[in-house]
């Protein structure tokens, strides 16, 4: 067990490290092994399966029904990331420049939302949306539209709905890194001529940029990986690969396809964040 | 003089920008307006969300009624509770490790961790799904405690083990120098120096747990729903009265336990 090098596994090592060890091993690595095994897998009867080295269940993606998904979720999951940004840096820059009392109640308000459930977040959409709803009687009232109009079950709505549930993941980060900054290298820009749209773009902007990094990757990931919204608000036109997968496995019994779906789903995630903070992170802290 | 200065301009806010101020409360507006709108309709005694039938606090009584929704919700009492205990005291341990010693295999470690907070939780869901299939775990509560244990591990283990590169060692020094053994060390000296983050831990992992649906979807089974799987198949067809009252609850309650919180929280740091 002892391993050299001055970098040994002490017992007392062993024994803080051993329950991490055997939980995550059993119950998150293994089944993650399990998945890339199914996904080379031949499906059986009732999610019975068969293992080997079979492609089929990747090449099937290349079928353009499933790469719209994948590439509709793709989409939802990046239009939500910047709409999170757009609408929360603002949020967020306000609040970090309160007074310390105003700064506390502030970022509670957009917390309470978040801690209340997420389902009940997006079932507000739900009855907003439906039917003949608050939404459509507001479009009438405000002479939009003549008539109720179908709101839910639309791209729309499926955007909308994704926008409220991550918002607040978004802005706590913002906050976060926004609420440290050094209001002095804001005042000193300001000194030395620069206009405010300067300041901000040149001194704030970059400075809160791992704060910016983390809230998209916070959005991004559930955004890509979600269900329930789409599940919920939308419509057959906005399947999404978490309803794809979860089809595969629930309905379809489809477990082969199902895992292979869930790899690429990982794969393609993994490979966008990287490219996203490679790109993003080191150029604009070099700026900065 | 910059510290004087930067100060000042921090407490009294620059002039508000108009347009700012204006977003602000349009942002707060969106936040809080789907969520009136529920508490608004939970009185309404139409059954419909489409009109108002007068008011009426009968889902509130059909919601005290309703076993589904009674049962689901000490279900997840038990699950958060459970899971929340045993991921503490595991991510704790994995954080004092991680935080303390050198070893190899250590950004293994890391990267799973991190690996752990990232995964898409549909990935997660599916996959403990699979497993517990395949090793004949039969689907319930047990499974859902296990798989909550398993997503909340990495969040005690982030949050406690910032606390512990942040200690100072020569307390824990002097503990044993007088002649206090490792574990006599642990119990009376790091523990209480890092309690505060253990809590903030194991709040998150509660919070994290009460309000998981994706992967509990997917590990529960039939005949053991938490609350948010309730209240996802009562709404899976569209608006429903009862939620709407249910929604009204949780939400006052979450401001309540907040702002009970927040108070006791800004006294602790003035005092």
């Amino acid at each position: 067990m002892a391993k050299d090098k001055g970098k040994g596994w002490s017992p007392g090592l062993a024994g803080l490290l051993s329950p991490v060890t055997f939980w995550l091993g059993l119950f998150f690595l293994a089944p993650l092994l399990l998945i890339v095994a199914y996904s080379f897998g031949t499906a059986g009867v009732y999610g019975g399966m068969k293992l080997g080295f079979n492609t089929n269940n990747y090449a099937q993606i290349a079928d353009p029904l499933y790469l719209k998904i994948l590439f509709r979720t793709l989409v939802i999951a990046v239009l939500t990331t910047l709409l999170c940004l757009v609408l929360g840096y603002p949020l967020a820059y306000f609040i970090a420049f309160r007074s310390r009392k105003w700064r506390n109640n502030l970022i509670l308000l957009v917390m309470i939302p978040f801690w209340s459930s997420l389902i009940i977040r997006v079932y507000a959409w739900v009855v907003i949306l439906s039917g003949n709803g608050i939404a459509n009687h507001a479009l009438q009232f405000l002479g939009i539209t003549n008539g109720p109009v179908n709101l839910i079950f639309t791209p729309k709505a499926v955007l909308m709905g994704m926008v409220y549930s991550y918002l607040p993941f978004m802005v706590l980060p913002l906050y976060a890194s926004l609420e440290s900054f050094d209001v002095s290298l804001k005042e000193a820009s300001q000194d030395l001529g620069a206009n405010r749209w300067h300041t901000f773009w040149r001194v704030t902007f970059p400075l809160s940029m791992p704060g910016v990094i983390a809230g998209s990757i916070l959005v991004f990931i559930p955004a890509a990986g979600e269900f329930v919204v789409p599940q919920l608000l939308g419509g057959a036109k906005t399947t999404m690969m978490g309803n794809l997968i979860q089809q595969q496995f629930l309905d379809a019994r489809n477990w082969a396809f199902g895992s292979a779906l869930s790899m690429i789903l990982a794969v393609v995630l993994l490979v966008a964040i990287i490219f996203y903070v490679r790109r993003v992170g080191t150029d604009k802290l070099e700026v900065g | 003089m910059s510290i004087k200065s930067s100060s000042i301009s921090r407490s009294l806010g620059r002039v508000p920008d108009r347009a700012l101020f204006a977003l602000v409360g349009l942002l707060y507006l969106f936040l809080y307006a789907p969520i009136a709108v529920l508490m608004f309709f939970s009185f309404n005694s139409a059954k419909s969300t489409e009109f108002w039938g007068g008011f009426s606090t009968r889902w509130y009584s059909a919601l005290l009624m309703d076993q589904d929704i009674l049962h689901a919700f000490y279900r997840s009492l038990i699950v958060g509770v459970v899971s929340t205990i045993i991921a503490t005291a595991i991510g704790t341990l994995a954080a004092l490790a991680l935080a303390r010693y050198r070893f190899r295999g250590k950004s293994f470690y890391d990267s799973t961790i991190y690996a752990d907070t990232v995964m898409p939780e549909i990935v997660v869901g599916i996959s403990l799904l699979a497993f517990f299939v395949a090793v004949h775990v039969p689907l319930g509560l047990t499974t859902i405690i296990i798989a909550h244990v398993a997503f909340n591990i990495p969040f005690v283990t982030i949050v406690v083990r910032s606390r512990v590169v942040g200690l100072d060692r020569s307390l824990e020094e002097a503990a044993q120098d007088l002649g206090a053994g490792p574990i006599s060390t642990f119990l009376r000296v790091t523990l209480p120096l890092i309690f505060p983050a253990v809590i903030a831990g194991a709040l998150l992992a509660f919070t994290l747990s009460f309000d998981d649906f994706v992967i509990t979807f997917f590990v529960a089974g039939v005949g053991s729903n938490t609350l948010p799987l309730e209240i996802y198949s009562m709404v899976k067809l569209g608006v429903s009265p009862v939620v709407n009252a249910l929604s009204t609850v949780i939400i006052i309650a979450v401001m309540v336990v907040v702002f009970v919180g927040s108070r006791i929280f800004m006294r602790k740091e003035r005092a």
